[in-house]
């Protein structure tokens, strides 16, 4: 069956009937001959009009999955379409449904935001006139009004970071990918893109959105699935990833590192999941908050420890990320490579 | 429309897939660059910089010390000067993409439905407009030294016209050195083995018979050597056999192999 919706004026009888923007398929894309497999297996089904998030630290395919969908690269196995298209037999009827903002924003230094606006525009193919309008509405949407026409090198993160999201809405597409969009932005500019992505939605667009802050796909995402070297190792909606571990976390503070380590060994059996260290602090995740942490008071107290602090409180969705890969998110990072390998290439973060 | 409105078809220029669409791609990635060189005029003041050090090092150093029967050497200098700096010239096709590359701008226009070819063909046009007001500079400095072309002024732009052509079809191989390479810097350095042994093992500077035996059958029937032979004979005025066809010959065999290379390698770079 085939749709009768026009995007970008091409006809579209190349689509196939989906109820989902993203359908992926058992994607699997190898570097180096095979050897690292930085995606294994992933099917994704990205639903119309909400967030859907896609978390995992660095290095855990995140980024591969988007250059993927958004037609950069080709996977190695597996099916993907985008907007009922598919990825690899009709890359540019996917490239005109789509906008990518990411990490790295991508606007060009030299140019003004307005012409990078209109840049975008013209490789879009749309009439001038149009472009006009909507680079100038852009610029004043996104706050950037006053510094429209300045070049980009003048422009702060936060402000490159809104152009470049500018940048992927010029053609209004009705998908967007944002490849880390808040990364390495401070707190005010990253609040500022995250109402700008919600307006978005509301209005009806569609949005994939990988993130390594757990606080990032809490707060936007509707649905959401973990990836860790390259593989799905969890996927529901946050409070559902919350609930799968347990109702509760108890939390708590020793006065050494040495006690924090007699403790957890004292506490063992409360949970059926093993006590997490870190520091002096031990963390549990209980059935049954309040009598778990009598049990666990019990057991410090006869064993003549002092106590810093207790604490009760819902798991967050650090808590599931550690409980699903034994790491931390934020710990990964010092263990993983580059999300994507290309051969030794740098690339300049810009904030 | 507002910034939440519901996706909807927007108003398209041509038709899809058309000649014009690729036109305007390359024209808009071209004026990209153009703008960026306009804006860091250091970047033309160093792309000017190496060629009139040449004509200085050759004009006042070394020329005294290679003799050129029956011409003086400073008519001999510069037609090749401006052959060798359109060449250097062309080496910024490379330094350009590798940076468009490191900064993710590649990966960007990749994902947008945009002439295959069109960054390429915009970075390779823009190279060429400044290719052009280099060699316009060059040739005021080269009167300046002393230069005295004998060829008319029409002769002398179709001189110039082939070093650019020539260039132009070797630029596309800097693309693929661009694409290929990790760094601009890398790139920059990644062209120098490929430049050298054409430019300086060439009639560019010293007759050829002035080299070792050996190295004279290179030196002569290399592509670099006959567009020289062609750009100076135009501009001395004088005869100098087939070498505008072999050059030409030269470079649309150059842009024929080196122009798909250089796509097929943008069509998997990123």
């Amino acid at each position: 069956m085939h749709h009768g919706i026009q995007y970008g004026g091409v006809v579209s009888k190349l689509r196939v009937m989906s109820d989902f923007a993203v359908e992926a398929l058992n994607i699997v894309r190898t570097f180096k001959d095979g050897e690292v497999r930085a995606l294994d297996d992933v099917t994704l089904h990205v639903p119309r009009s909400e967030v859907f998030g896609l978390l995992g630290p660095n290095g855990s395919g995140k980024t591969t999955m988007i250059r993927i969908l958004s037609t950069i690269m080709a996977p190695t196995s597996g099916t993907a379409t985008v907007n009922g298209f598919d990825v690899v037999k009709h890359p540019d009827e996917v490239r005109r449904s789509i906008g990518l903002a990411g990490q790295y924003a991508t606007v060009d230094e030299n140019l003004t935001g307005y012409e990078n606006l209109r840049m975008i525009g013209s490789l879009n193919h749309l009439e001038k006139k149009f472009v006009i309008s909507r680079a100038r509405e852009l610029l004043e949407q996104f706050g950037l009004a006053d510094a429209a026409n300045r070049t980009c090198k003048t422009y702060s993160g936060g402000m490159r970071r809104r152009l470049d999201l500018a940048a992927a809405l010029v053609a209004n597409p009705p998908l967007l990918f944002l490849d880390e969009p808040t990364t390495g932005l401070d707190p005010q500019s990253r609040q500022d893109l995250w109402a700008i992505i919600e307006t978005l939605v509301e209005g009806g667009t569609s949005v994939l959105l990988t993130t390594q802050y757990l606080e990032e796909a809490d707060r936007l995402c509707k649905q959401l699935v973990v990836l860790d070297h390259g593989k799905i190792i969890a996927e529901g909606t946050s409070q559902q990833l919350k609930t799968s571990l347990g109702n509760t976390v108890l939390s708590l503070s020793f006065t050494s590192t040495a006690d924090a380590t007699r403790g957890a060994a004292l506490l063992e059996g409360i949970s059926s999941k093993p006590a997490n260290v870190d520091g002096t602090v031990v963390e549990l995740t209980v059935e049954q908050g309040p009598s778990s942490a009598a049990d666990a008071l019990r057991r410090i107290d006869i064993a003549e420890i002092t106590l810093a602090g207790l604490t009760l409180r819902e798991p967050s969705l650090d808590d599931v990320f550690l409980s699903l890969t034994g790491h931390k998110a934020e710990e990964a990072l010092l263990f993983s490579t580059d999300d994507a390998p290309k051969g030794g290439r740098t690339r300049k973060a810009r904030s | 429309m507002s910034l939440a409105s519901a996706p909807t078809a927007l108003p398209i220029r041509a038709k899809k897939g058309s000649l014009r669409w690729a036109i305007s791609d390359v024209l808009t990635i071209a004026r990209r660059d153009i703008l960026a060189l306009v804006r860091i005029p250091s970047s033309l003041v160093f792309a000017l910089l190496q060629p009139v050090m040449f004509v200085l090092l050759f004009r006042y150093v070394f020329g005294g010390a290679i003799p050129i029967p029956g011409v003086q050497y400073v008519n001999y200098l510069i037609p090749g000067i401006l052959v060798q700096t359109t060449i250097f010239g062309a080496v910024g096709t490379a330094i350009g993409l590798a940076e468009d590359l490191q900064r993710g701008l590649i990966e960007r226009f990749r994902a947008l439905p945009m002439a295959r070819m069109a960054v390429l063909g915009g970075r390779t046009v823009s190279d060429l407009a400044r290719n052009v007001i280099v060699l316009m500079i060059i040739t005021v400095v080269g009167i300046g030294v002393g230069f005295r072309p004998h060829g008319s002024i029409v002769a002398y732009v179709q001189a110039c016209l082939l070093a650019l052509l020539f260039a132009y079809c070797l630029s596309w191989g800097f693309a693929f050195v661009g694409l290929a390479a990790p760094n601009s810097e890398t790139a920059q350095a990644m062209t120098f083995p490929l430049i050298f042994p054409i430019t300086f093992a060439s009639s560019i500077f010293v007759p050829i018979t002035k080299m070792p035996s050996w190295l004279q059958g290179f030196a002569t029937y290399q592509p670099v050597s006959e567009t020289t032979k062609a750009v100076r004979g135009l501009m001395s005025g004088t005869p100098h056999g087939d070498a505008t066809w072999i050059s030409l010959a030269w470079a649309l065999g150059a842009i024929l192999v080196l122009a798909p290379l250089a796509i097929s390698k943008y069509r998997k770079a990123a």
